[in-house]
């Protein structure tokens, strides 16, 4: 046992977990699957008076398809987004980016919602969220805002959430036509990336490029968007020495993480590399769609 | 700090314990329930030593509290053990050199015994997903996945003996 004492709640509904929230203040944390908090509080890191445990109201699980927009709960296990057939055809990049994170054990307890809100750089969900242009639906006892997913993520485990608020479910355009693609470098299977790339692509009728996405993750705070990149894409012809020549208008400098083990220089070597195999990737699967 | 009070079934059987909030899953298994075949290794989730089945799924034993499995049903490698000898996993590790210090093994079985679970016959590819969430200093893995891939090949050769005997397909037994 290593964490230090706390109080345990655990409400049954988003209203209950709000009212505890205001009233716990400050000094409580909300949990929800505790694949990154639990270590937190072993390594006193965190060292909240309370916790709020979200796993027991069913209202924030589930991923449902409304009209052209899906709906994910905060609470949804990464294993079940991932195993999720309505996930793999309407939001691929989800699907792909929910294979590097971590192992079965903790994709069973990790959620979407709670990946996001712990917003570690390396983590693949806020790219995914990011790409996807996600909306965030935020929840307190004022009532409920709307934010879009570039707003949420800003800074190293910082988020837009404030005091009383909880994340309860991101909103995605339904995205089936696309083909997708997430690589990343990591030392081992499921660990953090060291960097990793996003790539969504649509071909038009005649097979050249009609829009693309492509964001790098872990090597700054935030995931970071290279529109240069892809606008250099739309419209023409897909091959790899035009991929090749459009991932060099990169703007390296916003690469920011130099660690000792992982020096900045290696990251803005691997970036561009990774970015080239996503753009690939998610292009030839684009392809795969059309035949 | 207040206790709780946790119902849940532990290898088929009801059970009661009080726990602190902040004692984990696998800590309150082992030391409430004295179901030590549990072993804890890093205790912040990154060796998966702990690694038990809480229902249906593999969890870390480690990263839920007990205080979370209220109503939950939980398998731990005392639950997938006869009470006599070894189960197939088991028997399979001993055989292919699958475990050395043994502190690891307990989750080995538990990720493997899920493996088996839901995929029969699993390819190798499979069984390296399956068990790398698991750390172990000792063997270099080679083993482990021999003997993963001899319960495999067993499970396989037993269905089409079953197909013959019944002549019928005689699908997804536990391993």
């Amino acid at each position: 046992m290593k964490p230090a004492p706390f109080e345990y709640h655990a409400p049954r509904t988003v209203e209950a977990a709000l009212d505890l929230l205001e009233s716990e203040g400050p000094d409580a944390r909300v949990i929800a699957g505790g694949q990154s908090l639990v270590p937190m509080l072993a390594l006193r890191l965190a060292r909240p008076e309370a916790l709020i445990d979200l796993n027991r109201i069913p209202e924030l699980s589930g991923i449902r398809k409304e009209g052209s927009t899906i709906h994910i709960g905060a609470m949804t296990r990464q294993a079940h987004a991932l195993a999720s057939s309505l996930v793999f055809e309407q939001l691929p990049l989800l699907h792909y980016g929910l294979e590097h994170v971590g192992h079965p054990p903790t994709r069973a307890r990790g959620t979407i919602g709670g990946s996001l809100s712990h917003a570690d750089p390396a983590a693949e969900t806020p790219a995914v969220m990011l790409a996807y242009q996600a909306r965030m639906v935020l929840r307190s006892k004022q009532g409920e805002r709307v934010i879009p997913a570039e707003e949420f993520t800003f800074g190293t485990f910082e988020t837009a959430l404030e005091e009383g608020e909880i994340l309860t479910e991101i909103r995605v355009d339904a995205r089936p036509e696309e083909g997708t693609s997430l690589v990343e470098l990591s030392r081992r299977r499921g660990d953090f990336a060291m960097a990793s790339a996003a790539a969504r692509m649509s071909l038009a009728e005649d097979g050249t490029c009609a829009s693309a996405h492509l964001i790098i993750g872990a090597v700054a705070p935030v995931p970071l968007r290279f529109d240069a990149v892809t606008d250099a894409l739309k419209g023409r012809t897909i091959t790899e020495s035009l991929v090749r020549e459009a991932v060099e208008l990169m703007d390296l400098d916003q690469f920011e993480f130099d660690n000792v083990d992982i020096s900045l220089a290696y990251r803005r070597k691997i970036g561009p590399v990774l970015a080239e195999r996503a753009l690939l990737q998610a292009f030839n699967r684009a392809e795969g769609l059309r035949k | 700090m207040t206790h709780h009070q946790v119902e849940l079934t532990v290898n088929g059987s009801k059970v009661s314990m009080q726990v602190e909030p902040r004692q984990s899953l696998a800590d309150a298994l082992r030391s409430q329930l004295g179901l030590t075949g549990t072993h804890l290794g890093c205790e912040h989730g990154v060796c998966g030593a702990c690694t038990i089945i809480v229902d249906g799924e593999p969890v870390r034993g480690c990263l839920m509290l007990g205080v979370q499995a209220e109503g939950a049903e939980v398998l731990t490698v005392e639950g997938v053990s006869p009470s006599e000898g070894l189960s197939p996993i088991q028997e399979a590790l001993r055989e292919h050199h699958g475990l050395q210090c043994g502190f690891c093994t307990p989750g080995m079985v538990m990720a493997l015994h899920h493996l088996f679970t839901i995929t029969p016959s699993p390819s190798e590819d499979e069984i390296n997903e399956a068990i790398s969430g698991q750390l172990c200093r000792c063997t270099g893995y080679q083993g482990i996945v021999s003997a993963a891939k001899a319960v495999a090949q067993k499970q396989r050769e037993n269905r089409s003996h079953d197909t013959t005997v019944n002549g019928k397909e005689n699908s997804c037994r536990s391993a």
